[in-house]
């Protein structure tokens, strides 16, 4: 068998245990489905109340993608920004820390009395959420491209703009895609805690009224649909790096470039 | 010398009264009052210890270092931002590792005028034409889709030169381009490298510190000094070309060897005297 099959089944089965191991527990010491549902029970929710939670996992799905999008959006031009300005960054980044410092959940209410409840605050949060480490991860790449790359180019007469679309910019991506991975999930935190607080769609709210009610079953059915969805997006995002900046992991299969 | 291309006249380097000076309070001279011409078509060598201020001159001509007093042309142009076509090999290869042997080599076309106008439009076929064949006269033929990580260091290093005249620059710098190689790599080439300057006759400037590599390749060697940085002397190297490394077991070529190590020494002598 190959290595790698191998490796790949050994894992699948650990993760599997996990559940497993997970099950018997509750069975052995008889836990109540008020305390911690087994993961049988939360599968038998799923399923039979699907149709009353897929419109909330899609609310959230596309709350936390439109906030994400704009996060990658403001955090790669604010990073660009910072990485080839001195003042910029000397302005921007005790003004960045200072905010990713603040509790989400405090800055919801306000975002509430701005645009209302539902869709845009937690679209908002979203997008605060993930901004910050994608800027932190382009204005160091962008900070850690190397003086002689540069310098080739600068001989040539390259201009700045040039110099940052063929050096900075493609130095900057493995950076820019690990960043991503922790942001894609940050984002789900994001969208969730608004929800949670202020809205009456989306998985936060659906966890928060079936707490309210007792339905342990159904908000770890709601956890369960967050988690497989951070891991789906999680898994897109390594997917396109691996095509993108497989030449920073010096990949055989890596065919880029163009 | 192989003289046989009527090459315009005039100077392609003009280093008019020259300083640059490092640091605020204690100032280091990095390289004192110098005056330097390089004709078009020559290949000049600049020798001398480490910190002598060879790279100094380089990093001027090419543009990433401002005289502190003095004044640079560059093909009868001040540098600046528009100055003449440049071509540069560094100590390190430095091609971008995101990008296969290729586009790297392609890169000046894509920057460089009037090459750039054209690179996105009908001469992409043609310029990827002159990529190979570029390629292949440094002996890297079919290897245009490897990365630079795929390729030894002797093959990156042959990349970086291509890259370096795929533009016909009229001047071409070389930062110790062969110093990182073993022997038999670099002598090998010292050979392309000449056969290259024989065809095009570019204007070369060469920084290095291998006297053998100076005397085989330059038609003129520029000894320099250091602390403070200057050139002490300048001499043309009379041997026909093309050159095959045979030349060097010369007694004439031994004794210009010779002759530039024992100036270099005497540099370092009166140097450390004074220190």
């Amino acid at each position: 068998m190959n290595e790698n099959v191998r490796r790949q089944i050994l894992s699948i089965v650990c993760i599997l245990g996990f559940f497993v191991a997970w099950e018997v527990l509750c069975l052995i010491f008889n836990v109540s489905d008020i305390v911690l549902p087994r993961p049988s029970q939360i599968l038998v929710t799923l399923w039979t109340r699907f149709p009353a939670i897929w419109p909330h996992a899609v609310q959230t799905l596309y709350t936390t993608l439109v906030g994400f999008a704009l996060g990658i959006a403001i955090g790669v031009l604010l990073g660009i920004l910072i990485g080839s300005s001195r003042l910029a960054y000397d302005v921007a980044y005790p003004l960045l820390v200072g905010f990713s410092s603040i509790p989400k959940v405090a800055v919801v209410p306000i975002f509430v009395l701005w645009f209302g409840a539902g869709t845009v605050p937690a679209v908002l949060t979203a997008m605060i959420m993930c901004i910050f480490p994608i800027v932190v991860n382009v204005a160091t790449g962008l900070a850690a491209t190397e003086p002689e790359l540069q310098d080739v180019m600068r001989t040539l007469r390259a201009t700045k703009w040039e110099i940052l679309w063929n050096i900075g910019l493609p130095r900057t991506m493995p950076y820019f895609f690990a960043s991503l991975k922790v942001a894609a999930t940050l984002a789900f935190v994001g969208a969730v805690i608004s929800e949670t607080v202020a809205s009456n769609r989306g998985i936060g709210n659906l966890m928060m009224i079936a707490s309210s009610s007792f339905d342990v079953p159904l908000v770890f059915a709601g956890l369960f649909i967050l988690a497989i969805l951070g891991v789906a997006l999680y898994a897109g995002f390594s997917l396109i790096e691996g095509r993108v900046t497989g030449w920073a992991v010096r990949s055989e299969n890596f065919t880029g470039g163009g | 010398m192989a003289d046989s291309l009527p090459l315009p006249v005039g100077n392609v380097i003009d280093l008019e009264k020259v300083r640059v000076t490092f640091g605020g309070k204690n100032k280091v001279t990095a390289l004192s009052e110098t005056s330097f011409r390089i004709s078009h078509g020559e290949f000049v060598a600049l020798v001398g210890p480490s910190g002598c201020g060879k790279s100094t001159i380089l990093k001027l001509v090419a543009g990433t270092l401002a005289a502190t007093e003095g004044h640079v042309f560059v093909a009868g142009r001040e540098v600046d931002a528009e100055s003449a076509r440049i071509g540069m090999a560094f100590q390190n290869p430095t091609l971008l590792p995101w990008l296969n042997v290729r586009d790297n080599v392609m890169m000046p076309l894509k920057i460089v005028p009037p090459y750039k106008k054209d690179f996105s439009r009908k001469k992409r076929g043609e310029y990827r034409d002159r990529v190979e064949a570029s390629l292949a006269r440094v002996g890297l033929a079919g290897f245009g889709d490897k990365f630079p990580w795929q390729l030894s260091g002797g093959m990156q290093q042959r990349a970086s030169l291509c890259r370096a005249l795929i533009h016909d620059p009229t001047l071409l710098l070389l930062d110790e381009p062969f110093g990182a190689l073993d022997q038999f790599t670099r002598e090998e080439l010292w050979e392309i490298m000449q056969q290259l300057w024989i065809e095009k006759r570019p204007t070369v400037l060469l920084v290095t510190h291998d006297l053998k590599e100076a005397a085989y390749l330059a038609s003129r060697i520029c000894v320099m000094q250091a602390r403070p940085g200057r050139i002490v002397d300048d001499s043309e190297v009379p041997f026909a070309r093309p050159r095959t490394i045979d030349i060097s077991f010369q007694p004439e070529f031994v004794s210009l060897t010779q002759r530039l190590r024992e100036r270099i020494v005497a540099a370092r002598t009166v140097q450390e005297d004074t220190a």
